[in-house]
């Protein structure tokens, strides 16, 4: 009889599973589906589900009045260039300390970690300035160093918990072997702890990619990404809502694709190493 | 070339002292083994001499220059670490080259010293294996291999033994004492199994809380040791120490007996006692005797089978050319 209840407890937890997840993906759902409606069907009260007339219009209309490929191209450069920079600062950082702490590893940690809690915004206006003073605005070179900088702790953080699961003894192994510092880093540390490594630029490529706050009040034209070009679908009056789910589809699909095929390394970011 | 002097060395951490200032030498071609209670700071002391601990205070010298201050790179030691330490992404032929590869050695010679090494330890079918599919033994081996190739001045093994099962320990021990042998090369060893100590040692370092008790040859230990520490800790099982009258009638405030030097009778001896157990192992008989005067059990060591049960009275007789006598602070008496 054990054996029945658990079968019946594995369905229920099976189907509470499956509503929770589809609840998550409703609103993902529901932007795909508006975005081949017509803009009348997207605001019809009640709203239809399934049964309207599928039309490609819309994505029609946003590749005529935008340039997809130039804001893409943006979004590619700055979550790329940012993850890849913070990644090259990060993994030394995380390096010691996992393996050499000092008495205040834990507080600078804590300290990164900081950073943030404060909400964005509060600090908008010195760095607006700072853009300003260094000719920075509207371009990649700035915002592949802001979001570097704001992914940052996170990379630092994930690096250090999977660097702490390797095994001291293996790199006192390599430094007995002769090897230099930079030696140990390359060819004992960096290989062992690639699939956190993987998964750490993985999740900071998917995190820049949906930056908004910064990507929308830093750039214009020239270094808009694709946050700014679904943003520049919603405006006052006006319909809007097709073109603007169509353009949130264009805009998502590349990072979902990426996820989609890297599952497995997400999980494991994502649980920031807790599962082995 | 590979010998190694400590001058006065101090290792603290913090405001804990886990060596106090000790000086040790270790000639070159040495096979020294620093045995000792858990805790007891010889692997710290290992440590020291590999370069991966910075001393507190005193100096280290290899080959006669000072090597205080050197990276553990630089010190042409290698070592073997007790969890191996192989390194999991490379195959064992990259990893018995990699100290090699980091000493920009030429890649004929390279693996001239592989395939060498890999004959010498039976690794010939495994070299293009991972460490994550070889057994313990063979893990053990490559580790070896690793060390060899370097052609170190001295190697160094941290407990190298301990994750093996017993009957392959029995194994890699002989393999070991082969291999020092045959290189001729000073090892220093460390282990907390004094069985491993007195079978491969040509000198063994006792340490107790990180101070050496005693220096000498596993037989100048077995048949002299310094103080009662030494005595109880080399000899399996451990000797007998006597406190009381019994020790007063030697003047010494304890006598020690090995269990191998007192023999057994059913009619008469110095001392009487009960039977309690009896672990017979075939070879020879193990006896712990209740009610000994002063030493509670004894425990004596028989050879071969003899038919005793627990509660039997039996009579014991020490063989007085091998009792130990030492003083209040438990120190021998000459």
């Amino acid at each position: 009889m054990a054996r029945a209840v658990t079968t019946q407890r594995k369905a229920i937890n099976t189907a509470f599973a499956w509503g929770v997840g589809l609840l998550i993906f409703f609103p993902i759902l529901w932007t795909i589906l508006t975005s081949f409606k017509t803009e009348a069907q997207a605001i019809s009260d009640p709203p239809v589900f399934l049964f309207f007339d599928w039309t490609l219009e819309n994505y029609a209309a946003v590749q005529e009045r935008s340039n997809y490929a130039r804001f893409l191209w943006n979004s590619i450069i700055i979550a790329v260039g940012s993850t890849i920079l913070g990644t090259i600062i990060a993994v030394p950082a995380a390096w010691s300390m996992a393996f050499v702490p000092s008495k205040r590893t834990k507080d600078i940690l804590l300290w990164m970690l900081s950073t943030k809690m404060l909400p964005a915004v509060g600090v908008l206006y010195p760095i607006y300035l700072l853009f300003i003073r260094l000719g920075w605005l509207d371009t990649q070179i700035g915002l592949v160093l802001v979001l570097m900088l704001i992914n940052l702790p996170i990379i630092v953080w994930m690096l250090y918990t999977y660097f702490r699961e390797i095994p001291g003894e293996i790199l006192e192994a390599a430094r007995m072997d002769g090897a230099s510092l930079k030696d140990e880093i390359i060819y004992v540390l960096t290989p062992m702890a690639v699939p956190g490594i993987a998964s750490t630029i993985l999740l900071n490529i998917i995190l820049a990619w949906n930056e908004a706050f910064w990507t929308l009040n830093l750039t214009a034209a020239n270094a808009a990404p694709l946050t700014a070009f679904i943003a520049s679908y919603s405006s006052p009056e006006g319909l809007f809502y097709a073109k603007l789910s169509a353009a949130s589809v264009m805009a998502i699909a590349p990072i979902l694709i990426m996820g989609w095929f890297s599952q497995k390394q997400l999980v494991r970011g994502l649980t920031f190493g807790a599962v082995k | 070339m590979g010998r190694i002097q400590l001058k006065q060395v101090k290792k603290s951490f913090g405001d804990v002292t886990v060596i106090p200032p000790l000086d040790l030498t270790i000639e070159d071609g040495e096979f020294t083994v620093f045995v000792g209670p858990s805790g007891c700071g010889k692997s710290t002391l290992l440590r020291l001499i590999a370069g991966l601990e910075d001393t507190s205070d005193g100096v280290i010298e290899i080959d006669g220059k000072d090597a205080t201050s050197l990276p553990p790179a630089k010190r042409s030691l290698a070592m073997v670490f007790q969890s191996y330490a192989l390194y999991p992404h490379m195959t064992v032929r990259k990893n018995i080259a990699f100290p090699m590869k980091m000493a920009g050695v030429d890649k004929a010679e390279q693996d001239r010293r592989i395939e060498a090494a890999a004959k010498a330890l039976n690794l010939a079918d495994y070299l293009d294996r991972r460490p994550g599919q070889l057994s313990g033994g063979q893990r053990q081996r490559v580790a070896i291999g690793r060390a060899i190739v370097r052609e170190p001045a001295a190697f160094l093994f941290d407990e190298p033994l301990s994750n093996l099962d017993a009957a392959l320990r029995v194994g890699m021990r002989m393999e070991i004492s082969e291999l020092h042998k045959k290189l001729d090369t000073t090892m220093i060893y460390v282990t907390h199994d004094q069985v491993e100590a007195m079978t491969m040692a040509d000198k063994i370092v006792v340490l107790q809380a990180g101070v050496i008790e005693q220096v000498g040859s596993p037989l100048e230990l077995y048949r002299t040791p310094r103080n009662k520490f030494v005595a109880g800790f080399i000899g399996s099982p451990k000797m007998n120490f006597l406190e009381g009258p019994e020790a007063a009638k030697h003047d010494a405030h304890t006598i020690g007996i090995r269990p191998e030097h007192v023999e057994v009778s059913t009619t008469e001896g110095l001392w009487q006692g009960k039977v309690g157990v009896a672990e017979h192992l075939g070879s020879d008989t193990f006896i712990h005797v209740h009610g000994v005067p002063g030493c509670d059990p004894m425990t004596v060591r028989v050879g071969g089978e003899i038919p005793v049960h627990h509660g039997d009275t039996i009579f014991l007789n020490p063989n007085l050319e091998h009792l130990h006598r030492f003083d209040a602070e438990g120190l021998r008496i000459q």
